[in-house]
C-alpha cells in the first residue's frame, strides 16, 4: 500500500494478524517477568503507531496482572537531528506524560527500530521530563542498520532488510488491518 | 500542511489552513511550559534577534522565553525610534544585524509596514511583533488558540472587539484571522475610533457597547491610549470609561453567562475594564499570556526549522 | 545662432493653431520660420527626418522642483533641466520651496543665472507667496514679478490664512501673474501618509481624507471670486475638487487647474506593498477619483498636465512609509505615461494631450511657446508613438530615482527635444 506519495510495492508479508497478536502477548509477559511485576512501570509510546502498540501492551498486562500500567505519548519532533534537512517539516504532535517520570521504569514502545536516531531523540525527550529509574525499549520489528549504539530490550521479530526497503506496520486502529509487510521501491522491481 | 513562508508578517495573506497549522503546533508545544525542565533542543545553535523599536516588556519577554525554551540564543536589541535625521536609520541597523547572521529577527516598530520593509531587505526570517497600526500576528494567533481551547472550536463563534479599532494592530490581525476561520466579528467604539471603510473587512460595526456585547461568545477589549485625547478623538477618559468601559453591571444586563473576556494587555483598570471584570471569572487574560509563549515557540520553530528560511539564510 | 533646421516628413500636431497634418517645419534664428508641405531645405540647413514621428510645440511643465539652491543633493538646475530635456520638455517652471526660499529677488536672480549658464531647457521661476513659506507675511511680490517670476506659490504647503491669501491675490492682480494653490487643509491632513480609505484602514497607515483637498479648493475658488484673481489649483487629485473647479469655471471665475501623470494612472492600491515611492502629496486616490480627473482633463476642466517633479535622495525614500519624504520624480516618465495610459486606450486624444502639455500651460502662465506659428520660439518636441521603453530609474538623467514606475513597459516616448532651434536632447 503506497504511503506518503512514494511508490512502494509490497514484497512480502512478514507477520499476519495472528502472529502480530502472539508477538505482543509474548512481549507483555517478558516485560512483567523482567521487571518482577508491574510496580513502578509505565509505557511511553512514540507517535503514531508506537502509542497504539503501547496501549495494546498495557491492555494485555491488565489482563495478566489485573493492574493498569499508565501509558504516555511522546512526540520527538522537537528533538530530531534532521530538522531543516527535510523538504516537508514534520508536524509536532502532542506529548502527554500523565505520571511522574522520576523513579519510574519506563518502557519506550515503537513499531520499527531502524537507525536508532528516533530512539536517541526519545531518550533526550524523556530525560527532559525528569530522571527515570530505568528506560527499556520494546519494538515490534527490529530491521537492523543501526547508526547509533541503541539496542532493544524486547523485540517482536528480527527482520533482516536491505536499506532501500521499507517495513510497514499496519494496525487496525490506523490502517484497518493488523499485519507487517516489507515494501520495496517500484524501480527496483522493474524487469 | 507544511509551513513554507520565510516570514510571518501578517495574518491577512495567510490561508485558513496555515493559521490552523500554527495554532495546532502551538497547542502541542504548550506542555513544555508545564514541565520541570522547560527546555527542548530544537533550535539549539540558532540565533534569534529581538529588534524592538517600541518599548514592550511583555511581548519581548514572551519571545525571549519562547526562544530560550527552544534552546535558541536570544539577543535583545532595543533601538531608539528612527526619525529622519536622528541616529542610525532602520535599514542601517537591520543590515548591521544581518551581518551577524541571525536565523530569525523578531521586530516591533511604530511604523506600519516596517516588518515588510525588513523582510524585503534581510535574508533571514522575520517575525512581525507589531508594526504601527498594521498587524500583530502572534497576538491574534494566541487569541485564537485561547478561544479554541476554551470553546472547543472557532467556526461560527461571534466576537465583539471593543475600543480604539482605528489604531489597533491587534484588532486588524484578529479580524483577518477570525474571518478566515469562519467567525463573525463586530467592532464597537465611538465613531472617531472606528476606521474608515472597516466594513470592507467583513465586520459589523456598532456604536453602543450594550448592543455590541449582547449574545456574543467573546468580548475582546482594547487598550485606550492617552494620546487619543490630545488628538481630539475623544473628550476625556472619564467619558470614555463611562460609555465604553466594561463593568460587571454591563455584563449582567445582556452578555452570555459563558462569555469570554479578553484583552491584549496591559489593561487600564477602570478605563476599558473594571478591576472585577479584569480579574473575574469570565476573564481569560492570563490564559492569553500563557498561550502567547506557546504560539511564539511554534512560530520560531516553523520559521527557523523550515527549509525556506534555512535556504534563504544560507544564501 | 545655429544653422537653419528643417524637420521633415513628420506629423505636425499644433493644437494652438488647429493643425494635425503631415507637414515640414523650418526653423531659422531660433524661431519657427515656416510650417508647410514639402519644404525645401535652404542652403546649409540641417535636416531632421521625422518620418513616423509627431512634431509638436515644445512641452512645458509648470510644476517642477529643481531643488537648487539648498537641496543640491536631490537635484540641481543642471540635472533637473537635463532630465526635462530627456522627458521632451523645452521649458519648466520651478517652485519656490528651496533653501533659501525664493521669496526675494536675490534667489530668483540666482536661479535664473544658473539656468542661463547650465540649464538645458528654459527655466521660469515661481516665487513664494509668503516669506519663508511660513504663511504669516507676504513676500515682496512686486519685486519677484519684476525679477521674472511667472507665478506665486507656497507649494509644498498651503496658505492656511485665508485673509492673507486674499490680500496676496489682490496685491498681485495688476501684475497679471497668477497664484498657484497647493490646496490642502493642514489640520485635516496632519500625520497622513496616504489616501484615507479602505486601503489605509487595512494597512494601518494614517490617511488624508479627500476633504482635506476639497475644503481648500472650495475656499480658493471662493477667494478667486472675491478678488477676481486668477487662481490655479495645483496637482488636483479628487473628484470633489474637479466638481468645484468645474462649477467655478461655469460661473465665470478665473480658476484653472493641473493634474499630474501619476494621479491619472495610479490608485491607492499601489501603496499596498508599503513602497515609499508611492508616497506623495496629494496621495494616490481611488479609482473613482482617477476616472474623474481623466474626464476633467479630456473636457478641459483641468487645463494642463504638470508633473510636480519632486526629487529625493534614496535614503529619504527607502525607510518606514510614514517617515519617508513625500514626492516622486516625473519629468522622464510623463510623456510615456500619457501616451501609453491615456492616448493609446483612447481616454484622451493625441491633440488634447499635446495641448495640455504645451499650448495650455503656456496660455495659463503667459509663457512664450506652446505654438508652432511662424515667429514662435523654436521650442519643438518630437514624439515616437510606437517606441517601446521599460522605465529604468538607474538611467535617469535626474539626480534622483524616486519613482513608482520602475520596470513599467510603456509604448510612446519623446525622441528629440529642441530649444530655440538647438537640439538639446535626442534619444539613443
Amino acid at each position: 500500500m503506497p504511503r506518503e506519495g512514494h511508490f512502494f510495492l509490497i514484497k512480502a508479508q512478514v507477520l499476519d494478524e495472528a502472529a502480530l497478536e502472539r508477538a505482543l502477548t509474548r512481549i507483555a509477559h517478558e516485560i512483567v517477568e523482567k521487571s518482577g511485576g508491574t510496580e513502578g512501570l509505565a509505557f511511553v509510546g512514540l507517535h503514531t503507531r508506537g502509542v497504539t502498540l503501547a496501549r495494546r501492551l498495557a491492555q494485555r498486562i491488565a489482563g495478566i496482572d489485573g493492574v493498569t500500567v499508565p501509558v504516555g505519548t511522546l512526540d520527538i519532533t522537537l528533538y530530531r537531528d534532521d530538522l531543516g534537512l527535510k523538504a516537508d517539516q514534520p508536524v509536532v504532535r502532542s506529548t502527554d506524560i500523565p505520571f511522574a517520570v522520576k523513579g519510574t521504569t519506563i518502557v519506550l514502545v515503537d513499531d520499527v527500530l531502524f537507525t536508532g536516531r528516533t530512539i536517541r531523540a526519545a531518550l533526550d525527550a524523556l530525560m527532559d521530563h525528569g530522571r527515570p529509574r530505568m528506560i527499556q525499549l520494546a519494538v515490534l520489528i527490529d530491521r537492523g542498520h543501526r547508526e547509533l549504539p541503541i539496542r532493544p530490550d524486547y523485540v517482536g521479530k528480527n527482520l533482516p532488510t536491505s536499506r532501500r526497503e521499507r517495513v510497514a506496520v499496519l494496525l487496525r486502529e490506523h490502517d484497518g488491518e493488523d499485519r507487517v509487510v516489507i515494501e520495496q521501491p517500484e524501480e527496483v522491481s522493474a524487469p | 500542511m507544511t509551513w513554507k513562508r520565510k516570514d510571518l508578517l501578517a495574518i491577512q495573506p495567510l490561508e485558513a489552513a496555515e493559521i490552523t497549522h500554527v495554532i495546532d503546533t502551538a497547542g502541542s508545544m504548550r506542555e513544555i511550559g508545564a514541565r520541570d525542565i522547560k527546555k527542548v533542543p530544537t533550535l539549539r545553535g540558532k540565533t534569534v534577534v529581538n529588534l524592538f523599536y517600541e518599548p514592550s516588556t511583555r511581548t519581548r519577554t514572551s519571545f525571549e522565553i519562547a526562544g530560550k525554551w527552544l534552546s535558541a540564543d536570544v539577543i535583545n536589541f532595543t533601538a531608539s525610534s528612527s526619525s529622519v535625521g536622528k541616529g542610525e536609520s532602520m535599514l542601517d541597523t537591520a543590515r548591521n544585524i544581518e551581518a551577524m547572521r541571525p536565523d530569525v529577527v523578531v521586530v516591533r516598530h511604530q511604523s506600519s509596514g516596517a516588518a515588510d520593509l525588513l523582510a524585503r531587505t534581510l535574508r533571514c526570517g522575520i517575525v512581525n511583533a507589531g508594526d504601527g497600526a498594521h498587524e500583530h500576528p502572534t497576538q491574534a494567533l494566541q487569541d485564537l488558540l485561547t478561544i479554541r481551547e476554551k470553546k472547543g472550536h472557532l467556526e461560527g463563534l461571534h466576537v465583539a472587539i471593543v475600543g480604539d479599532i482605528a489604531h489597533s494592530r491587534v484588532a486588524r490581525s484578529n479580524i483577518h484571522g477570525m474571518r478566515k476561520l469562519g467567525m463573525t466579528v463586530t467592532v464597537a467604539g465611538p465613531p472617531t475610533l472606528i476606521p474608515h471603510g472597516v466594513q470592507e473587512l467583513g465586520v459589523k460595526v456598532s456604536h453602543r457597547l450594550d448592543d455590541a456585547i449582547r449574545d456574543v461568545d467573546v468580548i475582546m477589549m482594547l487598550r485606550l491610549q492617552q494620546e487619543r485625547m490630545t488628538a481630539q478623538l475623544i473628550p476625556s477618559l472619564r467619558e470614555y470609561s463611562r460609555y465604553w468601559g466594561l463593568t460587571l453591571d454591563r455584563l449582567a444586563s445582556g452578555a452570555r453567562p459563558d462569555v469570554l473576556i479578553m484583552h491584549p494587555g496591559p489593561v487600564n483598570r477602570g478605563v476599558e475594564l473594571s478591576p472585577e471584570v479584569a480579574d473575574g471569572p469570565y476573564s481569560v487574560i492570563l490564559d492569553q499570556v500563557q498561550n502567547g509563549v506557546a504560539v511564539r515557540m511554534a512560530v520560531l520553530f516553523l520559521l527557523a526549522g523550515s527549509k525556506a528560511a534555512q535556504g534563504a539564510a544560507a544564501a | 545662432m545655429s544653422a537653419p533646421l528643417l524637420i521633415r516628413h513628420g506629423r505636425v500636431v499644433d493644437p494652438a493653431n488647429g493643425i494635425d497634418a503631415p507637414l515640414d517645419v523650418l526653423v531659422r534664428d531660433g524661431a519657427v520660420a515656416r510650417v508647410g508641405k514639402s519644404l525645401k531645405p535652404p542652403e546649409g540647413a540641417e535636416t531632421v527626418d521625422a518620418t513616423g514621428l509627431v512634431v509638436c510645440p515644445g512641452l512645458i511643465d509648470i510644476h517642477v522642483h529643481l531643488r537648487e539652491p539648498g537641496f543640491e543633493y536631490k537635484e540641481t538646475v543642471r540635472t533637473g533641466t537635463r532630465a526635462a530635456a530627456a522627458g521632451g520638455f523645452t521649458a519648466v517652471c520651478c517652485m519656490a520651496n528651496t533653501d533659501p526660499v525664493n521669496d526675494n529677488r536675490a534667489v530668483t536672480d540666482y536661479i535664473l543665472a544658473r539656468a542661463r549658464s547650465e540649464g538645458a531647457v528654459r527655466v521660469y521661476p515661481i516665487g513664494a507667496v509668503t516669506r519663508g513659506l511660513e504663511g504669516k507675511a507676504l513676500a515682496e511680490l512686486a519685486e519677484l514679478a519684476e525679477a521674472g517670476c511667472v507665478a506665486f506659490s507656497d507649494d509644498g504647503k498651503p496658505v492656511m490664512n485665508a485673509e492673507l491669501y486674499r490680500r496676496a491675490m489682490e496685491y498681485t492682480l495688476p501684475f497679471g501673474v497668477p497664484v498657484i494653490s497647493h490646496a490642502e487643509d493642514a489640520d485635516l491632513a496632519r500625520g497622513g501618509s496616504m489616501h484615507e480609505g479602505v486601503v489605509s484602514t487595512e494597512l494601518g497607515l494614517r490617511g488624508v481624507p479627500s476633504a482635506a483637498e476639497d475644503v481648500m479648493v472650495a475656499r480658493d475658488v471662493l477667494l478667486a471670486e472675491l478678488t477676481g484673481a486668477h487662481v490655479h489649483i495645483a496637482h488636483v487629485s479628487t473628484a470633489g475638487a474637479v466638481r468645484l473647479i468645474r462649477e467655478g469655471k461655469a460661473r465665470g471665475l478665473r480658476v484653472t487647474a493641473e493634474v499630474t501623470p501619476h494621479h491619472l494612472v495610479l490608485t491607492e492600491d499601489a501603496v499596498r506593498q508599503y513602497d515609499p515611492n508611492t508616497k506623495m502629496n496629494p496621495p494616490l486616490r481611488t479609482r473613482r477619483d482617477v476616472d474623474a480627473v481623466i474626464e476633467a482633463l479630456a473636457d478641459g476642466t483641468i487645463d494642463c498636465i504638470a508633473t510636480d517633479h519632486a526629487p529625493h535622495a534614496t535614503s529619504e525614500k527607502e525607510g518606514e512609509y510614514d517617515h519617508s519624504a513625500f514626492g516622486i520624480v516625473g519629468l522622464e516618465t510623463a510623456v510615456s505615461l500619457v501616451l501609453d495610459r491615456l492616448v493609446r486606450p483612447g481616454l484622451v486624444d493625441l491633440c488634447t494631450a499635446v495641448a495640455r502639455m504645451s499650448a495650455d500651460p503656456a496660455r495659463l502662465l503667459n509663457l512664450p511657446g506652446g505654438s508652432l506659428a511662424a515667429g514662435a520660439p523654436a521650442d519643438i518636441t518630437l514624439l515616437d508613438l510606437e517606441r517601446e521603453l521599460t522605465v529604468t530609474p538607474a538611467r535617469f538623467l535626474s539626480r534622483s530615482r524616486n519613482t513608482p514606475f520602475g520596470g513599467f513597459r510603456l509604448r510612446g516616448a519623446p525622441v528629440m527635444t529642441i530649444v530655440g532651434g538647438e537640439v538639446r536632447w535626442r534619444a539613443a
